[in-house]
């Protein structure tokens, strides 16, 4: 955390609207702020992600209306909510019949059990700045036993100029339920925008969560997320995270596992273009024996597109028996996109497996003659072979419909056909 | 059907490999080339098809009428070139019958011919998988992804059966290959002759060519092919190696 120079972030949350009734959670990220600045690529967490220009600028909060058509995934069948510019639209949102969910407004999430939850996690200032401000979100709950009937997807769409977006959520999956939870992020008409995310969750003993994030703003936004989860015993957790959107993106994800014989999956895959700017920061905290942990990011950056991967797995003092395996692998199109690429393995305990590796390079130039040997050109071998890359990845998404959506949107934008 | 007349071509970092070749190979034919390692083999079949790494400093090269140096390499392929690899290159993820698909059909826009139906590529997967004892499985899967030497070679005899070249360059095709698999290539390679189209076998050694009965056999000795003659000359190679060519030109 910086020490205080000046108050630039004050300033920035100055216009934000100050809420009626001030909780617990909303009153100590507010006094936090007050000693917090934003940080700078001296703060090592921040080297190569530099935000000083964007949190120059103000953003309004304003709530709008939006075309959910647009957006929504065919044949997904979820239950539908829907956040434009940070605020739940009940009247765009649809709630399927499913006695394993229940949804509420974040503001209703029982304040001991989150502060019980989260206690000794760290927050950031744009955490802080969504957990003061936030302007709506959904506490969801997956009965205790049961399979949700429905994925759930939360649709968040940024729509207008210099809007900031401060959504929050919290998902709540009980003792042995499962359930699956899609979250988007669109944009229409949102040049210098900002997309300030925080999705938070609870795993349970035996239960089961996976997510698939899919971001896909417009490149002219700022997306800053902030994910927390926390599991305990025997709990299964996968979350699935692609980036194709916002000018700059920051996917903060950390899990912390709190019991023993607990799996955690996390994947990604990032494509950029022009000058995007995106950067994975995970971080698995193993706190107990016996559990494992996958994690595989694939990035393909064209033109002058940065990618940052920083992956960090904690191995405590008294979690033996881990077994957590590590990648990263990135692919590079021209000469002037860059990956910067840092495992980092802190590990306390004497006897786990852990395993790491990370690549950057370019497509295999004898694969590329091998396919243009037999007639095919060289931009359909290009993509053959990002395909095939990146493919893997994609296919850790199982839900057919999403999948379908995905494979839709990358042959549209990048050409690109699995 | 293709000319090649006083080809030379170095490597990027400049030492010069082809020094002036000529060949003239027509349908229907089967041609050997044979040499001493680093006589230039491969460069010729790297040159001819367009892999990268090469300068063609002079010569020429027509395939049908058309300038094939002046090609991508797709292109080559696509006028009806094909090189089957002395080292099958392993591409994770791309499966074997999907790249070939879109091969097919970019070859057969290229010509203005109409895209294959889903049946009869399946039905030619069948004929050509069976032509070199190629399973369903194999042709299904990542190209040559965990494929034994053998798989690979007949892999790429495989390829030539579905791409049907007018001519097909064999690099060192016998290389690595126990009997059985040297024997399944060949007879795949005998049944694939037509009159129409033509061969070019590049070997070491010339077991490959009592399989593949060539009509001519070349000997490549640093950048040019300094003796011609049918298939009795690899006999005498195989007997007497290379060395009394050199001896009998220098008389």
């Amino acid at each position: 955390m910086e020490v205080v120079v000046d108050n630039k972030v004050l300033a920035f949350v100055a216009d934000f609207k100050k809420p009626e009734t001030i909780s617990d959670v909303r009153k100590q990220a507010m006094d936090a702020l007050s000693g917090m600045d934003f940080p700078t690529t001296r703060v090592e967490e921040w080297k190569y992600t530099r935000v000083a220009k964007y949190v120059k600028k103000k953003y309004k909060q304003v709530q709008a209306s939006a075309n959910v058509g647009e957006y929504t995934i065919a044949d997904l069948n979820a239950h539908q909510l829907v956040f434009v510019n940070g605020y739940y639209d009940e009247s765009l949102s649809t709630i399927l019949e499913d006695d394993a969910v229940s949804i509420h407004k974040i503001d209703d999430l029982n304040e001991e059990y989150y502060a019980d939850i989260v206690d000794g996690t760290s927050e950031n200032v744009f955490s802080l700045i969504n957990k003061a401000y936030q302007t709506g979100g959904v506490f969801i709950q997956i009965k205790k036993n049961k399979k949700a009937n429905h994925p759930i997807h939360l649709m968040h769409i940024l729509d207008g100029e210099e809007v900031i977006a401060n959504a929050r959520h919290f998902i709540q999956s009980e003792t042995g339920s499962k359930a699956e939870v899609v979250a988007t992020y669109h944009s229409k008409n949102s040049e210098n925008s900002f997309t300030n995310i925080v999705l938070e969750g609870h795993i349970e003993a035996n239960a089961s969560l996976t997510i698939n994030k899919f971001q896909t703003e417009a490149k002219n936004v700022l997306h800053i997320s902030n994910e927390l989860f926390i599991q305990d015993e025997s709990s299964n957790f996968l979350i699935n995270t692609i980036t194709t959107g916002a000018l700059l993106t920051r996917n903060g994800l950390d899990v912390i596992v709190e019991g023993e014989n607990c799996h955690t999956e996390m994947n990604g895959a990032y494509l950029g273009t022009e000058k995007q700017h995106i950067d994975n920061h995970t971080i698995i905290d193993q706190l107990y024996s016996h559990c494992t942990s996958s994690e595989a990011y694939k990035g393909v950056m064209d033109d002058k597109s940065v990618g940052v991967f920083n992956g960090k797995v904690i191995v405590r003092q008294d979690a033996q028996k881990i077994a957590a395996y590590q990648s990263n692998k990135n692919i590079l199109l021209s000469k002037t996109a860059s990956v910067n690429s840092k495992p980092e393995l802190e590990i306390y305990a004497d006897d786990v497996r852990c395993s790491h590796g990370s690549t950057i390079g370019e497509l295999d130039e004898e694969a590329m003659f091998y396919l243009q040997s037999r007639g095919i050109s060289a931009a359909s071998a290009r993509q053959l072979l990002i395909a095939a890359f990146i493919g893997d990845i994609l296919d850790k998404v199982q839900n057919e419909a999403l999948r379908a959506n995905i494979d839709k949107l990358f042959l549209e934008d990048f050409g690109w056909k699995f | 059907m293709l000319t090649i007349k006083n080809l030379q071509a170095s490597v990027e970092d400049g030492a010069e490999i082809l020094k002036g070749l000529n060949l003239e190979v027509k349908a229907g034919e089967v041609h050997a080339i044979m040499g001493p390692n680093g006589s230039g083999k491969s460069t010729l079949a790297s040159v001819l098809t367009g892999r990268n790494g090469y300068e063609v400093t002079g010569g020429s090269v027509d395939f049908d009428g058309v300038d094939l140096l002046d090609l991508d390499p797709e292109d080559r392929a696509k006028e009806g070139l094909f090189l089957a690899f002395q080292y099958p290159v392993e591409i994770p993820g791309v499966s074997n019958v999907n790249f070939l698909r879109t091969a097919m059909n970019e070859i057969r826009e290229y010509r203005k011919e109409d895209r294959l139906s889903a049946k009869d590529f399946l039905a030619k997967v069948k004929v050509a998988g069976n032509l070199v004892e190629l399973s369903d499985k194999l042709s299904g899967r990542s190209v040559n992804v965990d494929f034994s030497g053998g798989e690979k070679k007949r892999n790429e005899i495989f390829q030539m059966a579905m791409l049907e070249p007018k001519l097909a360059i064999l690099d060192e095709t016998d290389s690595g290959l126990d009997i059985d698999a040297l024997r399944i290539v060949s007879e795949g390679v005998n049944k694939l002759r037509t009159k129409d189209n033509a061969i070019i076998l590049i070997t070491h050694y010339q077991r490959l060519l009592e399989y593949i009965k060539p009509d001519f056999v070349h000997v490549l000795s640093d950048g040019k092919i300094i003796k011609t003659g049918g298939a009795e000359l690899a006999l005498e190679l195989e007997e007497k190696g290379y060395d009394w060519i050199n001896e009998e030109i220098a008389q």
